[in-house]
Parts: structure tokens; sequence; C-alpha cells
């Protein structure tokens, strides 16, 4: 008899109109880590605040049995008070606030009335070296990356005496040794008896580290299948998620590389806030017509800072090199002028810089471009439909209409609305920052389609992306980005996980 | 059902507004329709039509206000005084000064909060007391009066009637009202055929029946109280061209757009190549120049350049718009909402002062009226997610 330290039993929740979660079994068994794999909207993380009782009791049907007994959890403080701490995708840290002042958030130390700063503190570095993060606890969280971030998170689960701990896409926003890391870590608390469930889209992570991975898909599981020896293969987990095998996860593009259309010769570009250091360092570049790079580097490395400096100045100071733009050397000094000379640049923020979720298909679609369905300063309405409903087909975008709020949309939805924006602008060259970030994986074809459809009509394509597979299936060539300088240049056929992981791991300037 | 239901939900204000009419109908027994009241009533919020417009600009860039309107109306004032009465100016060079001083405020605070990004509250807290303690200085506590009657007659004075003669009622002011009404009329059922035709469907037959019934029993009721008075008077005709000139420049120009889109997401919009501090500039400027309107109203009302002109202005644009729907976060909003958000405003103030209630508790009535239409609006939003 197995010992389980979870079951969720035949959970049902519906929505207005939506069955989300239909007769859901859901085991965990003490100790091990266990991974949801489902595809956006499957209805994973539903089934997490069900766990966590923010769906409180009464609100779905089935029974939740932890440390065999039925929890009726009210809130995800009852939840907590048992040892179930979800971590959530988007991290729910204060930024203004100090890393300890964080870690006890909602549970401060000493008395209501008056708070123990030196426990606070002491208590606060147990954590940290635990997770092993080296920062003060008096560091503020705005001064941290995001993998430091994340690892403040788990000491916080961490502090409220966690037993079962709830990791929702951990890794989305780390590179792949910050991944590493965090994976590790989880490992570790394994040996100390906490047992894990991880949500995650990376599936080679979900292999290495999960013992049991449970699909569900369209709110219904799939399956349960055993990873103990660590042999599953991302294949098999996929033809879970969407009911059939994927073999290439990567469309084939047939390459018909032109000449050069744009380069940066030396561009070096210094960070806004510490003037001294140089964000982007002495970076050469060349991009041909229909031809698609990779910029692969860790988190940090200057690969956002080096696009958003190109695209009008929109990062750094004292910029120094040249740009240049089918052979001639321009200057962009306003975003304004960089679309005017034809370059995009799709952030990897599409909720706070991509996309206005409050407004419309249409208004998002043309914002970059109003010129385009305007005249003398007044907008054309019958045009600007026309063009929205355009690329909405054109980006296979699943809504009701084109009114619809971008808001409302899911996440590979959104993505392809922001794509098609940029799309719009008719640029010849397009600089895409992380765009799979937070996609499933069918959408992720898709957009994966139209990169490669730019790529035939001539346009030069550079992504930016902390998933290396992405890189190694979509791009002609690959430059390898570490502490704001470009260490290498790799063929698609050089090109290995090993190979950049190599470089920048002996990189030591 | 559901239709109805939405067409309600569009136009809660609205129905608010007929609402609190017909209270006050009952309780003055009538004496707020009278025709000379409803002139009293236009000419009374002028003003604040004309600055809760403005504010509405500043308000979509992001729910930021401008505090300092008041003041502006009071400096202003206080220079035209000082030029058109006490140094006897040309009235039209006198006026163009004033306006030409607003934008020059408006551009100043504009530059501070765009350009150099001091938070709007703080500048324009800081050019509240900068401008009123100016119109105290000019002033020196005294009140200029009483302008030129050429001046007055600018914006007090009525459209003559063409047609018919003294006796009767006004005939041109009945003639204006019904060609606004098929106007408005055909406007409507020509967009709602188009829709129609393209499948849009963004309004229903009913909400346009509706606005349509709505639109039409109101301005043949004015203006046919307005024919039984003295006519039309001249602000109306500004107040309806200013309307009509920022409807239109919110919901058809690309700047307006702009405006809409740095309320919504400022860090988006700025990555599309939109030149945020030029919209947060121009929201400004324009304030400061309708600001300058509105102290050449207001000085033409009160027939006097005072001190205290324009005290709390600022709070009863700002009112106006949150009452006609503008977020406080900004990106929502429209001119329309809040000139309805201003007449409601007016409409309370007149029917309470005709009843008789006490200043004091008129305006812990208007603060409970703001919060409950804000709370019914939170809430309403919070059911549909």
């Amino acid at each position: 008899m197995k010992d389980h330290i979870l079951e969720m039993k035949n959970i049902t929740k519906i929505f207005p109109g939506v069955k989300a979660l239909d007769n859901v079994n859901f085991m965990v068994q003490r100790g091990e880590v266990h991974a949801i794999c489902g595809e956006n909207g499957a209805g994973k993380s539903t089934l997490m605040n069900v766990l966590s009782g923010v769906y409180p009791y009464g609100t779905y049907e089935g029974d939740i049995v932890y440390n065999n007994e039925i929890c009726q959890f009210s809130g995800i403080k009852d939840s907590e008070s048992k040892g179930i701490v979800i971590v959530h995708q988007e991290l729910a840290l204060i930024p203004t606030l100090s890393v300890s002042e964080n870690i006890f958030l909602g549970n401060e130390q000493g008395t209501k009335h008056n708070l123990d700063w030196q426990k606070t503190t002491s208590k606060a570095k147990e954590l940290l070296a635990v997770v092993g993060l080296d920062v003060s606890p008096h560091d503020l969280i705005q001064d941290l990356g995001m993998g430091k971030q994340q690892l403040v998170e788990i000491a916080k689960a961490l502090s409220k005496d966690v037993k079962l701990l709830i990791l929702d896409e951990p890794t989305s926003s780390l590179n792949e040794k910050e991944s590493q890391e965090l994976l590790d870590l989880i490992l570790e608390f394994k040996k100390r008896g906490i047992s894990s469930i991880i949500i995650s889209h990376k599936l080679n992570e979900i292999s290495y580290i999960a013992d049991s991975i449970t699909v569900i898909r369209d709110g219904k599981t799939v399956e349960t299948l055993e990873n103990k020896d660590h042999s599953i293969d991302e294949n098999r987990i996929i033809k879970g998620m969407v009911g059939r095998e994927m073999t290439d996860r990567f469309p084939e593009r047939k390459a018909k590389i032109g000449e050069e259309i744009f380069a940066l010769k030396d561009w070096t570009v210094h960070d806004p806030i510490q003037p001294e250091r140089k964000a982007v360092n002495n970076v050469s570049l060349s991009v041909k017509a229909g031809e698609v790079i990779g910029i692969a580097g860790l988190v940090g490395a200057g690969r956002t800072e080096l696009a958003m400096s190109v695209f009008g100045k929109s990062y750094g100071q004292n910029f120094s090199g040249s740009l240049i733009k089918n052979g001639q050397e321009i200057e962009l000094k306003t975003i304004r002028d960089a679309i005017d000379h034809k370059i995009a640049y799709l952030t990897e923020d599409r909720k706070g810089y991509g996309l206005i979720l409050s407004d419309s298909i249409r208004v998002n679609t043309t914002l970059a471009k109003m010129d385009q369905v305007s005249k003398n300063n007044v907008i054309n309405f019958q045009k600007e439909k026309t063009v929205a409903e355009e690329y909405r087909g054109l980006m296979d975008v699943v809504s009701t209409s084109i009114e619809q709020h971008v808001g409302n949309l899911s996440g590979g939805n959104q993505q392809k609305i922001l794509l098609g924006k940029w799309v719009f602008t008719d640029p010849d060259v397009l600089f895409l920052d992380e765009p799979t970030r937070g996609v499933d994986v069918g959408a992720k074809y898709e957009i994966y389609s139209i990169i490669n459809g730019l790529a035939e009509q001539g346009k030069a394509v550079i992504i930016i992306s902390s998933e290396l597979p992405e890189i190694l299936g979509m791009c002609d060539r690959v430059y390898v980005m570490n502490e704001g300088r470009f260490i290498g240049e790799l063929s698609r056929a050089e090109a290995t996980q090993e190979s950049i992981m190599s470089l920048i791991v002996t990189d030591d300037n | 059902m559901n239709n109805v239901g939405k067409t309600i939900k569009k136009n809660t204000l609205l129905i608010a507004l007929v609402m609190i009419i017909g209270l006050f109908a009952i309780f003055t027994k009538g004496s707020i329709l009278n025709p000379q009241n409803i002139n009293n009533l236009i000419s009374q919020n002028a003003y604040v039509i004309i600055l809760a417009v403005g504010m509405l600009m500043c308000i979509l860039t992001g729910g930021n206000v401008d505090l300092s309107i008041g003041s502006i109306v009071a400096m202003v004032g206080a220079i035209t005084g000082v030029f058109m009465v006490n140094h006897g100016f040309n009235i039209y060079l006198a006026m163009i000064v004033s306006l030409v001083l607003g934008v020059l405020i408006g551009a100043f605070q504009g530059f501070i909060i765009a350009y150099i990004k001091v938070p709007p509250f703080i500048a324009t807290l800081a050019g509240m007391m900068i401008w009123r303690g100016i119109a105290l200085i000019i002033l020196d506590g005294f009140t200029i009066a009483p302008f030129p009657d050429q001046y007055l007659n600018i914006f007090n004075s009525y459209v003559p009637d063409f047609i018919g003669n003294e006796n009767t009622l006004n005939f041109t002011c009945l003639v204006v009202g019904i060609v606004a009404v098929i106007i408005f009329v055909v406007s409507k059922f020509r967009n709602y055929a188009l829709e129609q035709k393209e499948q849009t469907q963004e309004n229903s037959l009913y909400s346009t029946l509706a606005s349509v019934a709505i639109f039409s029993i109101a301005t043949l009721y004015v203006t046919y109280k307005l024919a039984a008075y003295r006519g039309i008077p001249l602000i109306l005709i500004y107040l309806v061209l200013i309307i009509f000139v920022y409807h239109y420049y919110t919901t058809k120009t690309v700047p307006g757009r702009y405006l809409y889109a740095v309320g919504g997401n400022e860090k988006a919009a700025k990555l599309s190549g939109v030149d945020t501090e030029k919209v947060y500039f121009k929201a400004y400027a324009n304030m400061g120049f309708l600001s300058g309107l509105a102290a050449l109203v207001v000085a033409a009302r009160f027939n006097a350049a005072s001190p205290s002109a324009g005290t709390s202005y600022e709070m009863d644009a700002i009112a106006s718009c949150f009452l006609g729907g503008a977020s406080a976060y900004g990106g929502t909003g429209t001119v329309f909402g809040a000139v309805i958000g201003a007449i409601f405003m007016g409409v309370l103030n007149n029917g309470m002062s005709i009843m008789g209630i006490d200043a004091n508790w008129q305006r812990v009535v208007k603060g409970a009226v703001l919060l409950a239409a804000v709370i019914f609006d939170v809430m309403s939003k919070r059911k549909k997610t």
C-alpha cells in the first residue's frame, strides 16, 4: 500500500459556462516530486487553486484528502497552516521591501505591535542559506534578478514549515543555469522529506526531476506516468498533452538567404543606472534577408538590453558604435525612428510592455502603425477593422471578434496578437524577445510557423530565447552572449546545447 | 431581455439623471423645470462642463488629475479684469491674452509633468498654490467690476429670434431643436444600419432606440423651455461646439487614441512608438487652455474678477469625470460621460438650492452621491469577471 500525502478525488469545478475540471483524480506520494503537465487552459492552475483553497470548499465537487484526513479549506491561510504552500508563476513579492520583510510577509516575527527585527534577520539568514542564496536579508527585492527573486519566494514558502510545496512554472523566467540550480534545490528538499508538485512547460526539466507525471487535458486526467528512473521521453509526454504524437516540434523552413540587411558594428551601451557598467559591450552582428538568427545566453547576459538599445535607444545611455541598414549607416533616436526604419522589437513581457490588456484586438493591432489606418491624424475605422480582421486571420487568433479585449485571451493568443501588431508595421528586421514564453505546445508550433513565413518573405529575424531547443530548432546561426559581449558565433551545424553552454561556462573575460 | 439589461447598464448615469430630475420636479413642485431655471442651469454649469472635458483628458492618461485649474481660473480672471476694466484694453485683445496665458500656464505644468517627470498630483498642487497666490497679489484682495457690456454680451446674451416676434415662443430656438433631433436620429440609424450590414452589432436596436428616444425628448423639451424664456443662450452654442470637438478628438483621431493607449498601458504605448511625453504635455497644456476659457466664462457670468473665483472648481471637474464613468486608473472614460456627470452635479446643486437645503448639507449629499456612483461602478465591473 502506497503512502499518499495527498489524494484529490473526483474533483469537478465549474465556472459559468465552462467545466474547468471534470472528475480529476490526482495523487501524490509522500516524499516524491510530482509533475503536472498540460497545455495552457488544461486546468492545471485551477486544480492547484482548488488544492490551496483559493477556490474554497463548497465551490467545487469532490474530496481533498491530505495526510489521511478530508480537508475543507476556506482560504489560503487554511492550507498553509497544514503545510501546503504554493509559489505562483507570477511572483508575489513586494519590490520596495527587503528580502527578510518579504520572506515573513503575513507571518511577521515578534508580536503584533512589536516586530522582532533581530529574529526576522537571523531567521531569514538561515532560510537563505537553505536555498543557497547569497544576498543580505536587507537587500531590496527590486535590486535582485528574477532567479534570485524566485529563490526568495521559495525561502518564503519554507518559512511556513512546508510539507507539500507547489511550484507553478518556477523556471519560466530563469536561464538554464538558474533553472538547474532550482531543480537541484527541489531534489534537496526531497531528501528532507518535502513533497513537491511542479507545473512546467519545460518537458526536459520534468523528465529530469519528476518521479511521477500526471497529464491533464481539457480538465480531465489523461494518465499518470511513472518516472522513477527519469527515462520518460519528452515526446511521450507531449503525446498525452495534445492527444497525438508531435514528431516535429519545429516546422521545416526552406532557407532562402539573401544579402546582408542589418548589421551592428562595435555597439556599446552603458547601463542607465550604473553609468560605468557596459550593459552591451562592443557587439558586432550581421543578419541577412531571409535569415533567422538566435542570440543565446543566460538571463542578464544583456540580450534584451542589446535589442532595446537598437530599438530607438529604448534602453541605456552613452551609446557608441554604428547601426547599418541596407548598407547605410543610420541613427535611431526614438522608437518612432526605429519603426519608420522598419525595425520591430517584440518584448519579452507581453502584459507589462506589449499589449494594452484593457483594449480590443483592433486597437492593439494597429497601435504601432496608426499612420497606415489614418489620414491627417483622423482614424479610418473601416480600414482599421479590415486590418484587424486580416491579422487576426493571419495569426490564427481564436477570439469572438476583433472587439474582444486582449486581457480576456489566453497567453498563446495574446502572443499572436503582439506578433501580428509588429508584422503590421511591415518590418525588415524583427527582434523577437522570448517569442514563446508562457505559451503552450500547440500555439508554439503555430508561432514558429509564422516566424518561418516571415523569413521566407525575406525578412531578417533575430530570436532571443532562454530555451535552447527553440534556438537550435529555429535558427540558421547562433550568437552566444555573456556579460554584455558576444563570445561566439555558431553555425546551425555547430550549435548544440553542449557547445553553447560550454562557451558560456568557459567564458572568463 | 439581455439586451435591455445591457442598454440599462450602458446608460446608468443617464437613467439616474432622468430619475433625479423627476424627483426634484416633484420636490420643487416643478420649479426646477421652469424655463428660466433651465436657462440658469445651463449658464451656471457652463464652466464645470468646460473644465470636466479638459480634466477627462488628464484622467485618461492614467487617472492623473489637475488640481490647479480653480486657481488658474482666478488668476486668468484677475488678469482679464486688470486689462479689460482697469486699463481699458480692446476686449478681444484682452480675451486672446487671457487664453494665451491659460495655454502658457498649462504648457508650463505640462512640461514639468511630462519631461521633468514630477507626478501630476504634486506639480498641479504646487500650481494650485502659486496661481491662487498670484491672483491674490494682482487683485490685492479686491474685486474688479463691472466688465464692459460688450464683453458680457459675448457670453450672456441669446441667439436673436429671426423668425417670430417677441410675444410668441422663440421660433429660432424651436427650429434649432428640431433640426438637431433630425440630424441625431438620422446619424444614429445610419450607424445602426451600417453595423447591421457588417454584423458587428456593437449597439443593439434597443440601445439605439433608447438613446434616440432619450436624446430627442430631452432636446425638444429643453429647446421648448428655452424658447419660452429668451431663446438659445450663446453659451450653449459654445458648449455644444466644445463637446463635439473634444468628442471627435478622443474618438476619431490618432492623438485621441494615444490618450487611451497611454492610460491603458504606458510602457506598451511607448514601445509602440507613441511619444508618451507629448501625450502628457498636450493633455495638461489643453487643460490650461480650457481653464483660461472657463475664467472668461466665469468673469462674464459674475461680472467680476474676484480673488476667490474658481475655488474648488477642480473638485467639481474631477467628480464629474468619475461620475461619468472615467476610470481612476486611466484608459477609460468618454467626453459625453464627463458632460453628463457635470450636468448631474449641476442638477443636484440647483435642485437642492431651490428646495432650500442648507449649503453644508448639499456638500454632504454631493459627496455621498459621488461615492455611491463609484461604488456601483466598481461592483458592476467586479461581477463581470
